[in-house]
């Protein structure tokens, strides 16, 4: 019979196609600063006390309100806690809060993306005009009502940016899924009797990563950034916690007296994380769209 | 060479070599291609896809992609060396003397910009504006045989049907009167009826006008019917040349000889033998060739032919001259063929039906109007037995295979008995046994297999879910599976995307076969593959058939290839079947003159046919279908206003072979016969 086709030429291209991504990523320039400025910070939350010179919760009366010297290199706080170690260490706190956050979002936007791409028609309709009248309502309504009924957490926080950024996800994932949706693999899996979650999270859920994730790191920025807001109007993170939003907010009076240190560096490291995951996010966009 | 100035070459390619840099390395794509175009020649190039036939088309005007480059060589358009011109004359060059017409018309014109709009920007560039650059417009159109050029100028692209877009494209590339038109494909995605007013369309230009063409395509008998002479690629390198009709009955390359008898020609028959193959694949671009490039996959091949280049042997005579890059060119047709041609014995069909279809309907919504997609269909299928759906695109084909197979509900009233049982309307309310029974081998393999799974999961799933098999068994069953479509082991750790296309589509057979199924639907298995590949899927349906005793309904815009694996054809037309009947009554005749003229359109390799028949327009909308006998509005045979008001009925007109017509089936023989003898 016809000749056994044992070689193929194509089988030279021997990198998958998350492989190809990853490599492309290490070509960036874009990614690699995003990255290192997130890492930088991901070591101080993990290890800040090491790097501290002070111990970021230990006041100091009489050095109050130092300005930045040789012994304090960004200053003191109104009860002499020195502001470097306190922004050193104050990157746990929202490097804890916003990835999980971003992660319950992922997970949940996935799910109803998946939901409602599949199934289109009615489910499609009722989910996605819930979850249109949601993305309706302000993140700040959501938690002052989040933290009525559960009392001001992390958890709190973690659950209210999550929910808030749920839909936006679902919506990236949605119109994926729907052009998935029209591929005959999934006919394919119908002439099968492949159950409807089968067909979702084995057949079309791995094809449509590349966008979950783009979307994922696009939504860290905006999670720190969310989760920094709310610490500053003192709905999230709670003193002690050297937290930069919290720093901010309980130091910002102090600007009117010309004490800028007090604030100025926190500010500089929300800034600065969330350019660092901005620039990665813009990465991964560019490598899976190249 | 002797006269420059009078023999001036219309497209002189000497030595030329280009390469694309892929992944940091340059691979060589086009090797010392040399090649001449004389004046208001057409030359056609052919070659499987792969071969560099495009590269040479973007060469000509130096149109490469950023990372392609011309590493050697020389280019001469009209005795102008391309090589040397500067930013300025090569855009003279290609606005004056080339022109190209691609493969996709609906990509070549400005989905934004009226057609009229377009065509008069060309003639601005050479300075004419105003009223004249319109009137020279509407020249363009009634040139390339549109009517009422005024109104379609005034209309978008995406207002125009695809030959009549393919036509605009071909307007537009002709309007400053280029002395060289190069046409990439330009058929290639027509249905065969459009082809056929296009190719019509481009030899009554050829007459007309003095450009020299260079033909491009994959269709060896598109090629032969439009070309004076050939080209035949193989990896970057001319390995034969000669007149067209030589090349192509006296072929002197082995790799021409294995490409000719890829096809299914002359009415061949699977239970006649099976198609021959080419073993292996194309080396890859930038492989390090040594000796002739075809050498692996030829069985004439010594050890000469891999360690030395053969050149290009002139083998002129009174027929003309031609070149074979062969050793053994003299020997080239005694190439044992890569399949033998026996076939076991065909299996007598058994008499009850295993499918039957009666009264099916399917009605779409569109925008408030109903569309009948298909309607009324009828008929029934034995086991073994192969029905060959045909009609041009448009005409429920598809729809009609999705009916069946329950991914789309037909309308109420209608019903499908699978072994004698009916068959729920709704995919999701058959039972397993019947869900495994029928299945389906896509067009598309690379849309059909999900492309995160490893071919093992994609086999291995449908043999747990349809034939439900675990473990062990689960593992042998794979392993016959994958051998009984020659795939190999090592073909089943990997991903669809690292397969050629023709082992995707091995794979896609072999997931619809896991389950023992009684009908398998074939919907344009082969349409996206090389000729030489399509024939290997073609003999392994075939063989797969003759063992399982499995029935197929196949679908397929090409009439050879629906010829070769059919027993019994349908012909479809706006949703209704216009023929239905056993093959050969069918392709013979008298048929219906639809089926007459989709049989009259198909290009031939063998240029014996005399009768011409040729479908004005495209199929009408299936929202609003002409009253009566729905192809009264292009049909060559209408009698009269009877076809306008009644809609004739599907009349058995011998046992077995139904024509929907009012024209009498004793008038249809003798209109079919006078056609077939005086040649229109």
């Amino acid at each position: 019979m016809s000749a056994v086709q044992t070689t193929s030429q194509d089988d030279t291209r021997k990198r998958g196609p998350l492989a190809e991504v990853f490599f492309s990523l290490l070509r960036s320039r874009t990614f690699l600063v995003g990255l290192a400025i997130v890492l930088f910070w991901v070591a101080c939350a993990l290890f800040g006390e090491r790097f501290a010179p002070y111990d970021p919760l230990a006041d100091d009366i009489i050095n109050a309100l130092a300005p930045p010297s040789r012994e304090h290199w960004f200053g003191t706080d109104q009860i002499g806690r020195d502001v470097f170690s306190r922004v050193i260490v104050g990157s746990r706190d929202i490097l804890t809060v916003a990835p999980l956050a971003t992660l319950l979002a992922t997970v949940a936007g996935t799910a109803l993306g998946l939901l409602t791409g599949y199934f289109r028609g009615i489910v499609d309709d009722v989910v996605s005009r819930i979850l249109e009248a949601f993305m309706a309502i302000p993140v700040v309504i959501v938690a002052l009502l989040a933290i009525v009924a559960l009392g001001t957490s992390k958890t709190t926080v973690i659950i209210v940016i999550g929910l808030s950024f749920a839909p936006i996800i679902a919506r990236t994932v949605r119109s994926a899924v729907l052009a998935e949706r029209e591929l005959d693999y999934v006919a394919a899996a119908q002439l099968r009797h492949e159950s409807a979650l089968h067909t979702m999270f084995v057949e079309i859920l791995p094809n449509v990563i590349p966008p979950i994730l783009v979307e994922t790191t696009v939504r860290l920025g905006y999670a720190i950034f969310a989760v920094a807001t709310l610490s500053f109007m003192g709905f999230g993170i709670q003193p002690p916690s050297p937290d930069w939003g919290l720093s901010i907010s309980s130091n910002y009076g102090m600007i009117g007296g010309g004490f800028w240190w007090t604030v100025l560096f926190d500010a500089l490291a929300i800034a600065s994380l969330v350019i660092g995951v901005n620039l990665a996010a813009d990465g991964v966009h560019g490598a899976f769209n190249d | 060479m002797t006269e420059p100035a009078v023999a001036k070459n219309a497209l002189e390619l000497r030595d030329l070599s280009v390469a694309y840099r892929v992944a940091g390395r340059n691979r060589a794509v086009l090797r010392n291609l040399s090649l001449t175009i004389g004046q208001g020649e057409a030359y056609g190039l052919v070659g499987e896809s792969g071969c560099g036939k495009s590269t040479v088309a973007l060469t000509v005007v130096r149109y490469l992609p950023r990372n392609g480059s011309i590493s050697g060589g020389a280019i001469s358009l009209d005795g102008q060396d391309v090589m040397k011109l500067d930013a300025e004359a090569l855009r003279r060059a290609r606005a004056e003397s080339v022109s190209m017409v691609y493969q996709d018309p609906g990509k070549a014109l400005n989905p934004s910009i009226r057609i009229g709009r377009q065509l008069t920007e060309i003639f601005e560039l050479g300075g004419i504006t105003g009223q004249a650059a319109t009137d020279r417009a509407i020249a363009m159109l009634n040139r390339v045989r549109i009517s009422d050029p005024p109104s379609v100028m005034q209309r978008y692209p995406h207002q125009l049907s695809g030959g009549m877009q393919q036509r605009v494209a071909i307007a537009m590339a002709l309007a400053n009167d280029p002395s060289m038109l190069i046409l990439d494909e330009p058929t290639t995605g027509l249905d065969a009826t459009v082809e056929a007013e296009v190719l019509d369309l481009i030899a009554q230009l050829r007459r007309e006008l003095s450009a020299s063409i260079l033909f491009i395509s994959h269709n060896l008998a598109v090629v032969s019917n439009m070309c004076d002479r050939v080209g035949v690629l193989y990896a970057g390198m001319l390995v034969e040349e000669g007149p067209t009709e030589v090349v192509f009955n006296d072929p002197r390359h082995p790799y021409t000889v294995a490409l000719l008898r890829c096809l299914p020609r002359g009415g061949q028959r699977k239970d006649q033998g099976r198609l021959d193959t080419i073993p292996g694949f194309l080396p890859g671009i930038g492989a390090v060739i040594k000796g002739c490039a075809f050498a692996d996959r030829c069985a004439l091949a010594d050890d000469r032919c891999r360690t030395e280049l053969p050149p290009l042997y002139e083998l002129s005579d009174e027929r003309g001259t031609r070149l074979s890059r062969c050793f053994h060119h003299d020997k080239a047709q005694s190439l044992p063929r890569a399949t033998p041609a026996d076939v076991a014995p065909a299996p007598k069909p058994a008499s009850a039906p295993v499918l039957r279809v009666a009264g099916l309907n399917k009605t779409y919504a569109s925008h408030g109007y109903p569309l009948r997609a298909v309607k009324d269909v009828s008929l029934d299928l034995r086991p073994g037995e192969t029905l060959g759906l045909v009609g041009e695109s448009g005409s429920g084909k598809t729809t009609f295979a999705r009916l069946l197979l329950g991914l789309v509900p037909p309308d109420a009233g209608g019903t499908i008995e699978l072994e004698g049982k009916a068959l729920a309307p709704k995919l999701e309310n058959r039972d397993d046994d019947q869900v495994k029974a029928m299945q389906i081998v896509f067009q598309n393999p690379d849309s059909a297999l999900n492309r995160s799974h490893s071919i093992r999961h994609l086999i291995g799933r449908a043999l747990k879910r349809l034939a439900g098999l675990r473990g062990a068994a689960l593992e042998a069953r794979l392993n016959d599976l994958v051998r009984s479509v020659r795939l190999t082991d090592r073909h089943l750790a990997v991903k669809p995307r690292q397969l050629s296309g023709g082992l995707k589509q091995r794979v896609a057979i072999a997931r619809a076969f896991a389950g023992d199924p009684r009908i398998v639907v074939c919907d344009e298995p082969t349409s996206a593959l090389d000729v030489s590949v399509q024939a290997a899927i073609l003999n392994l349906l075939a063989d797969l058939q003759s063992k399982e005793d499995v029935s197929y309904i196949f679908i397929s815009h090409d009439l050879g290839v629906v010829r070769y694996l059919s027993d019994k054809i349908a012909v479809l037309y706006l949703g209704r079947i216009m023929e239905l009947g056993p093959l050969e009554d069918v392709f013979s005749g008298p048929h219906h003159p639809y089926t007459e003229a989709l049989l009259s359109a198909v290009p031939k390799l063998d240029q014996t046919e005399t009768a011409r028949i040729r479908l004005d327009g495209e199929i009408p909308s299936a929202t609003n279908p002409p009253s009566g006998c729905v192809f009264h509005t292009r049909c060559p045979r209408k009698i009269g206003s009877i076809c306008e008001q009644q809609e004739p009925p599907l009349a058995e007109a011998q046992p077995g072979h139904s024509i929907r017509c009012h024209i009498p089936y004793a008038e249809l023989a003798r209109l079919q016969k006078t056609a077939v003898a005086e040649p229109a």
